[in-house]
C-alpha cells in the first residue's frame, strides 16, 4: 500500500483539473497575446480561470490578482519590490516577519538585510503562533512591510493575520500574507480584513505546479519584479502559462467547493488519527488542533530521529516529512521545533502528516499500524531508552 | 555544480546497500549488562557520545578483558538518522576483537569504507558524512573511560575538519604549497569542508575553534606582511614613521641614488614631517652634490617628482 500523507509539500492534481488543462496543450496552444484565432481561442478559458482565482479568495474586480510561477516567485516579488521602492529611496529602511515564514520569505528577507535593510524577526509562542502585540511593538515609523504567514506549514497553525492587517493598517504600513497553506483548508477572503498582498500557489491545493499567484490591493501595485512584454497588465511579463492558469482556475474552484469537506470530514479524520498516534507513549503534538489546518498534524515521538522515522515510514510506503536534522542539507534542527522553545530532546524528533481530501480511512488506519511498528523498532535502537548500568553518568556531550 | 546538481535527488539514493541494509537491520545493536559483563570476565564500558539535542546520539558498550584489553564484545545504540545507525553498527563491527589501543586507532572514515558496496563510491552523500564522526568520537570517549584518561591524549593532532579527518598542519601546508586563496580550492586540494561543511565558516551545524576562512585570512595576511614593501598595499599618508622613512628610501635607492653616486655625490633623509596637507622631507647632499648648482633646482625637483609620483601628491622635498 502507498499512502501520501505529505499534502503540505505538495498535492495530486484533481482529475477533473487536469482534464480542464488537457485541451491547452496540443489544441488551443496559441499565445494569447497574439492577433489570431489560435490566441482568442485561449481566451474564454482564461477569462473563466481568472474569474474562478478571484471568487477563490473573493478579491474585487478592481483588485489585481497576478498569476506567477510560484509562490516563492510573489513572495520574491513582493519583498524586492518594497526594497526598490521604499528601503532603496529611503523612505523607510524596515520591515518585518515571523521567525517561521517559508524560506521563501526568510531567505529573501535575509538577502534584502543583506542589503542594508533591517529586519525584525518575530518570535513564535509556545503554541506555535505569532502573537499581534508583538507586531504592534515592533512597528516604527520607518517600517515599510509587515509579512506574516496565514497558516505555517510544518505545524498547520493559523496566524492571527486578521489582528496583525488591523495594526497594519492603523499605522499605515503594508501587509503581506503568504497565504499558501490556508487556500482551501480554511475560508480565505481578502475582503474581510485588511491585506494589502496575498501570495498563494495551485500545486498545494491539487493545482498544476510552475503556476501561482499574488494578490495586490488596488493602489497597492507592485512594480514588476520582471520586466519584458507586458503580459499580465506590465505587471509581470512572460507568454501566459495557459494550461497552468486554466488549471490554477478549476484547482480554487474545486477547493472552495471542497472547503466544508476540507472542515469537517477530513478534520474529523485528522483528529481520529492524531488521537491513535497520541496513545503511543511519549508523543508530542505542537500547536492545538483548533488552531490548525484541518489536515496537519506535527508530532515528536521522543528518541526517534525524524528522517529515521521517515526512513521506516518510506519502507511501508508512506511518505510524511520532516523539517529536521539530516533530511535536510544543513544538518539543521526543525525551524518550527526550536522557535516554540520545545525540549531540546525533540527538536530532532519532529514528523509531519499532512493529510488531503482524497486522504482515506483505510490509508490512516494502515499508517497508524506502521508508525506503532516502527516506534517499537526504532526505540529498541535508541540510545534515548537504552540499558545504563547503576550510577552511569550519561554525560552526553553537546559536541554540537 | 552542473546538471548533477540542478535538480538535487533524495539523499537515501545515494547510500550504499549496505548503508540500507544495517539501517533496516542492525547486527551489533543491544546493550550489554554489568552481569553479562562480568560473565565474560570482562569490564563494562559504556561512553555516550553525541545528544539527542543535536540530532544524533550513540551508546557504546564494550566488554573489555582487562588482562589483554582486548574487546570481547561490543554493542551500540543510537538515536540518529540512517548514515548514523548504520555507522554505530560497523564501527562496532570494527571494534570487536580488537585491543582497546587498536580500536582507538579506528576512524570515522574507515567506517564509510567498511560501508562501501564497491571501493570508489562512497557509501553515503557528503552532508551525511558528519553522522558517521560520532562513531570515531565515541571509541576515544570509550578508551579514554577505560584506561581513565582523558580523552584529549588520544588526538595526536588538532582537526579542523572532522568529516575528512583533515588537521591543522596539513590545511595549513596545503594552502602555503599551494598557494591556495579560496575555499573551493582547499576542499579540492584536501577534501576538507566537502560534506557537513560546519568548518567552513562560523554558523554552520557545528561551532569549531578553528574554521577554514580563518586559516585563508591568517594566509593572506602572511602574504600581506611579506610583500608589504612600503608604499605597495598602504597609502604613504597611512604608513607609520618607519614605513615611510623605508618608503622613501628605497624610492631613493631605486631612483635616484645611483644617479648621485655616478657624479660623486650622495644624500641622506633627515627628517619627514607631516605639514598640514603636506609631508616635509628634509634631506641633506652629501659629496659633491653639496653646492652643486642643480642641487636646489633642476636635481631637487626630479626627487621630489619621483617621490611625489611614487608616493604621494603632497610631498615637498626641502634640502638643508
Amino acid at each position: 500500500m502507498r499512502v501520501y500523507l505529505d499534502n503540505n509539500a505538495t498535492t495530486l492534481v484533481d482529475p477533473h483539473v487536469f482534464a480542464e488543462m488537457e485541451p491547452y496543450f496540443v489544441q488551443k496552444y496559441g499565445n494569447p497575446n497574439s492577433l489570431h484565432s489560435f490566441a482568442s481561442e485561449t481566451h474564454p478559458g482564461l477569462k473563466d480561470a481568472m474569474e474562478k482565482i478571484y471568487a477563490g479568495i473573493h478579491a474585487p474586480k478592481e483588485d489585481s490578482v497576478v498569476i506567477t510561477s510560484c509562490a516563492t516567485e510573489s513572495n520574491n516579488w513582493v519583498f524586492k519590490s518594497i526594497y526598490f521602492e521604499y528601503i532603496l529611496t529611503g523612505r523607510k529602511n524596515h520591515i518585518i516577519v515571523s521567525e517561521v515564514e517559508h524560506p521563501s520569505v526568510i531567505a529573501t528577507a535575509k538577502f534584502i538585510e543583506s542589503m542594508g535593510c533591517k529586519v525584525t524577526y518575530l518570535p513564535i509562542n509556545h503554541e506555535g503562533l505569532v502573537d499581534p502585540q508583538t507586531v504592534r511593538d515592533s512597528i516604527t515609523s520607518k517600517t515599510a512591510l509587515v509579512s506574516v504567514m496565514w497558516a505555517n506549514n510544518e505545524t498547520g497553525a493559523i496566524f492571527p493575520v486578521e489582528e496583525i492587517g488591523a495594526i497594519c493598517a492603523e499605522h499605515n504600513v503594508l501587509f503581506h500574507t503568504d497565504a499558501v497553506q490556508a487556500i482551501g483548508k480554511i475560508p480565505v477572503d481578502v475582503q474581510s480584513f485588511n491585506v494589502d498582498y496575498l501570495t498563494f500557489s495551485a500545486h498545494k491545493f491539487h493545482g498544476p505546479k510552475g503556476v501561482g499567484g499574488l494578490y495586490m490591493k488596488r493602489g497597492r501595485e507592485l512594480s514588476p519584479l520582471l520586466h519584458g512584454g507586458s503580459q499580465m497588465g506590465g505587471y509581470r511579463s512572460g507568454t501566459l502559462n495557459v494550461p497552468g492558469i486554466v488549471g490554477m482556475g478549476k484547482a480554487m474552484e474545486q477547493a472552495i467547493d471542497a472547503l466544508d469537506f476540507e472542515m469537517t470530514e477530513v478534520r474529523e479524520m485528522r483528529d481520529a488519527f492524531e488521537d491513535e498516534l497520541l496513545k503511543i507513549p511519549d508523543t508530542f503534538v505542537v500547536t492545538p488542533r483548533e488552531k490548525r489546518t484541518p489536515n496537519t498534524i506535527l508530532i515528536s515521538f521522543r528518541g526517534i530521529e525524524g528522517e529515521s522515522m521517515l526512513w521506516d515510514l518510506n519502507r511501508a510506503g508512506i511518505g510524511a516529512s520532516t523539517g529536521s536534522a539530516c533530511a535536510s542539507e544543513d544538518l539543521e534542527s526543525n525551524p518550527v521545533m526550536e522557535a516554540i522553545g520545545a525540549d531540546a530532546d525533540l527538536a530532532h524528533t519532529a514528523v509531519r502528516f499532512s493529510l488531503s481530501r482524497y486522504t482515506t480511512q483505510e490509508e490512516l488506519d494502515y499508517t497508524i499500524e506502521v508508525v506503532k511498528k516502527a516506534v517499537e523498532r526504532l526505540r529498541g535502537i535508541s540510545s534515548s531508552y537504552a540499558y545504563a548500568p547503576e550510577g552511569h553518568k550519561s554525560g552526553l556531550d553537546t559536541h554540537h | 555544480m552542473g546538471m548533477d546538481s540542478l535538480i538535487g535527488g533524495t539523499i537515501w539514493d545515494e547510500y550504499s546497500q549496505k548503508v540500507t541494509d544495517l539501517m533496516n537491520n542492525p547486527q551489533n545493536m543491544g546493550e550489554i549488562t554489568k552481569e553479562q559483563a562480568a560473565e565474560m570476565g570482562a569490564e563494562l564500558i559504556v561512553a555516550d557520545f553525541g545528544a539527542e539535542s543535536c540530532g544524533d546520539a550513540v551508546r557504546l558498550y564494550w566488554a573489555v578483558d582487562p588482562k589483554t584489553d582486548i574487546i570481547k564484545e561490543a554493542k551500540f545504540k543510537s538515536f540518529g538518522c540512517g548514515t548514523a545507525i548504520a555507522s554505530s553498527d560497523t564501527m562496532v563491527e570494527l571494534c570487536r576483537g580488537k585491543t582497546v589501543d587498536e580500536a582507538v586507532k579506528i576512524t570515522n572514515i574507515d567506517v564509510e569504507k567498511a560501508m562501501r558496496d564497491t571501493p570508489d563510491v562512497p557509501a553515503v552523500p557528503p552532508q551525511k558524512m558528519h553522522c558517521s564522526v560520532m562513531a570515531y568520537d565515541v571509541i576515544k570517549k570509550a578508551a579514554a573511560q577505560y584506561k581513565g584518561v582523558d580523552i584529549e591524549s588520544f588526538e595526536e593532532e588538532i582537526i579542523v575538519c572532522e568529516c575528512a579527518r583533515v588537521s591543522l598542519s596539513t590545511l595549513k601546508e596545503v594552502i602555503r604549497l599551494n598557494d591556495l586563496t579560496t575555499i573551493e580550492q582547499i576542499t579540492d586540494y584536501t577534501k576538507a569542508g566537502a560534506f557537513c561543511k560546519s568548518c567552513i565558516k562560523p554558523g554552520g551545524h557545528e561551532a569549531k575553534d578553528i574554521y577554514l576562512v580563518d586559516l585563508l585570512a591568517e594566509y593572506e595576511k602572511e602574504k600581506l606582511a611579506r610583500t608589504a614593501a612600503p608604499g605597495a598595499n598602504v597609502s604613504f599618508a597611512e604608513m607609520t614613521v618607519v614605513q615611510r622613512l623605508k618608503a622613501v628610501e628605497r624610492i631613493i635607492d631605486e631612483n635616484i641614488r645611483q644617479m648621485l653616486v655616478m657624479d660623486g655625490g650622495d644624500m641622506e633623509i633627515l627628517d619627514i614631517k607631516e605639514n598640514g596637507a603636506h609631508f616635509d622631507i628634509y634631506i641633506r647632499y652629501l659629496g659633491a652634490c653639496s653646492g652643486c648648482a642643480s642641487s636646489s633646482t633642476g636635481t631637487l625637483f626630479a626627487i621630489e617628482n619621483i617621490l611625489k609620483e611614487k608616493l604621494d601628491e603632497n610631498i615637498r622635498v626641502l634640502p638643508i
